[in-house]
């Protein structure tokens, strides 16, 4: 078991009191697992990429722990954090277009990154243009600034730079978001050439887009204000969900071939609770059709059936 | 990159003729006789003899000429180097004059604005570092850029120059002495350009200090800073980064800045009576000498252009997003 997630509780400061961002996640990643995270804006996806990375100043570690390769990882402990950053954890960021240091070639801000974390930049030399290439960019790039590049070459520069040391965990952040279509099957296949050739021993795959999520990863994860609603293999998530907000979610998605004939598709009505004072029980009950009184307490994360999680009364 | 640079000389070269242009209209259209005034003093009393001066004068000055032809004249002098003859000073030419003035105001705003610039810089950036520093040095930086430079001029002069009698508070060198090669003169040359650089210092040191706490502030948000923190770079790299990138906005600042700070040496000098170009200029102005505050004028123009152009061209070769933009490459 690569990482094991345990009752993880991150939470913002505001001046209007705690955002409780990740109230109480548990999860497992298994060695060369690629894992989708889904959900909508502001369910916590991001903070829970963040946090196997870096708590930035708002964010507060209030309890539950991480495991990595069976060492605790200590999210609240800044310096002691820095050794994992990069060697063990590696983050390619939701805002990889800024990533780079404008003012910087990107090959010189590469060895100035690599010598500051005790990396001879020669030693991994080749290694950084055989990964270029292997992304279908030239070498050349290191030779150039940012602005020269485009946005998907600056999006596949970042992946490498973030996957050069072979990290255990990478936490890949709306990587696609920003990118075409085309762009964006060249990047997630990249992603899984990266996993098979052992780059990185696995990943998770933060994204809004489940169908491209689908077509790569090995597991889904769902989540919802804060809490996971369902975690099973790729498949089953699209095929089969067992969460009423999955079976929305996954509702809402167009099919391909699929006509106006077959009718509209369905949104899923109301909108996601406020975090900062989140309400009891279920947080998905006020939009659900199918809720009842038990909602009104906390549906626990059950194994369902081997590999696949679900937190619903309905399902347990 | 060459084609950018004759472009740039197009523009500031149209500047300089609209400047030019403009700073011959204004002293000639103001009101007030520069002849008559030079006359009254002289006290002739015979009209006679008045007009035959006053006809001398205007000769003399190209003053009885057409107005296109003073002016065609004007350009025809300054490409000569000959900005004509002073009224205040009859009858030693402007430029030399202005030359005489250019050193001392030199001297006082060269050390002044590079000083303040690098000084202010550094301790912005090492402000942004520190809680309690920056608490401290915030205020005062404001307090320092909020006051007017002649105030702090004044508030110098009377503290360290009367009071406390360390420095002289007047004047270029001492009246006792005369200019020459010496430790005696150049010490007392130093003594009297102490003051007005120090208030002139500190009034533009406070405004960098606490540009560039601001821009370190923001550059360490930026998301480049946050990523190389993610990958666990030290903060002595991403300090590097974020001051580098900070430093270019206070570039095009201190080119911005240049004309307030010609300004504000204008205000020091004449508070300590600095025989540089800004006492000169109020000279020309109470004597009604337009040649002289011509030629002041345009050298204060030509400063400014040139100062600008060479930042121009700095800023090219020191920011790669204006050199691409330049070239013409793709972004």
């Amino acid at each position: 078991m690569t990482l094991r997630v345990n009752d993880l509780k991150v939470y913002y400061q505001t001046l209007r009191g705690d955002v409780r961002a990740l109230d109480g996640v548990t999860f497992d990643l298994a060695d060369g697992e690629i894992m989708g995270l889904a959900g909508e804006s502001g369910c916590g996806k991001t903070t829970l990429g963040k946090s196997m990375i870096r708590l930035d100043s708002r964010m507060r570690h209030v309890g539950g722990t991480i495991e990595l390769n069976g060492k605790d990882v200590p999210i609240a402990d800044d310096d002691a954090m820095v050794p994992l950053r990069y060697r063990e954890i590696s983050l390619i960021p939701q805002y990889a277009m800024s990533a780079l240091n404008p003012t910087r070639k990107i090959g010189r801000m590469v060895n100035e990154l690599l010598r500051a974390r005790g990396v001879r930049p020669a030693d991994i030399a080749d290694e950084l243009n055989r990964r270029l290439e292997l992304v279908g960019l030239d070498t050349d790039v290191l030779n150039r600034f940012p602005i020269e590049l485009s946005g998907g070459m600056k999006q596949r520069v970042v992946m490498v730079i973030s996957t050069l040391l072979d990290p255990s965990l990478l936490i890949a952040d709306e990587v696609t978001s920003a990118l075409d279509v085309s762009t964006q099957r060249a990047v997630a296949e990249s992603m899984v050439e990266f996993r098979d050739r052992g780059y990185v021993k696995s990943m998770i795959f933060v994204t809004h887009d489940i169908s491209l999520v689908y077509q790569m990863a090995d597991t889904i994860m769902v989540m919802y204000a804060g809490h996971i609603v369902e975690k099973a293999p790729a498949a089953t998530i699209i095929n089969e969900p067992k969460h009423p907000y999955t079976q929305m979610l996954i509702g809402a998605l167009p099919e391909v071939g699929s006509t106006m004939v077959q009718g509209r598709l369905e949104g899923i009505p109301g909108t996601p609770p406020g975090l900062l004072n989140p309400p009891t029980g279920c947080r998905f009950k006020d939009r659900c059709p199918m809720a009842f009184s038990k909602c009104s307490e906390q549906p626990p994360l059950v194994e369902i059936e081997p590999g696949h999680w679900a937190a619903c009364w309905k399902t347990g | 990159m060459w084609r950018y640079i004759g472009r740039k000389l197009f523009v500031y070269l149209l500047t300089f003729i609209v400047a030019v242009t403009i700073n011959w209209m204004i002293p000639r259209f103001m009101p007030g006789d520069p002849v008559q005034s030079m006359l009254s003093r002289a006290q002739v009393s015979d009209p006679e003899a008045l007009e035959a001066m006053t006809s001398y004068y205007e000769n003399l000055f190209g003053l009885n000429a057409p107005l296109y032809e003073q002016y065609l004249n004007f350009w025809a002098g300054l490409l000569r180097g000959d900005l004509g003859i002073s009224v205040m000073r009859y009858p030693e030419p402007v430029t030399d004059i202005i030359l005489g003035a250019v050193p001392y105001t030199l001297a006082l705003l060269l050390p002044a604005i590079l000083l303040s610039w690098v000084v202010g810089n550094r301790f912005g950036a090492f402000a942004a570092r520190s809680k309690i520093l920056d608490n401290t040095v915030l205020p005062v930086g404001y307090i320092l850029t909020a006051t007017p430079y002649m105030w702090l001029a004044l508030l110098l002069a009377w503290s360290l120059g009367i009071v406390a009698g360390i420095f002289p508070a007047s004047g270029g060198y001492s009246f006792s002495l005369r200019p020459e090669f010496s430790w005696l003169f150049i010490s007392d040359l130093i003594s009297h350009w102490f003051l007005p650089f120090l208030s002139m210092f500190l009034v533009a040191l406070g405004g960098w200090a606490i540009g560039m706490r601001n821009m370190i502030i923001y550059e360490l948000e930026a998301d480049y800073a946050n990523y190389l923190q993610a990958l666990g770079a030290p903060r002595k790299l991403i300090r590097r980064y974020a001051f580098r990138n900070a430093m270019l906005p206070q570039i095009t600042g201190l080119a911005v800045q240049l004309g307030t700070i010609i300004a504000g040496s204008l205000l020091t000098e004449i508070v300590f009576n600095y025989p540089g170009l800004g006492s000169l200029i109020l000279d020309s102005l109470n004597n009604r000498d337009f040649f002289l505050l011509q030629g002041v004028f345009l050298f204060v123009v030509v400063g400014v252009l040139i100062a600008n152009f060479i930042i121009d061209i700095v800023y090219v070769l020191i920011d790669p997003r204006t050199r691409v933009q330049m070239t013409g490459g793709s972004s």
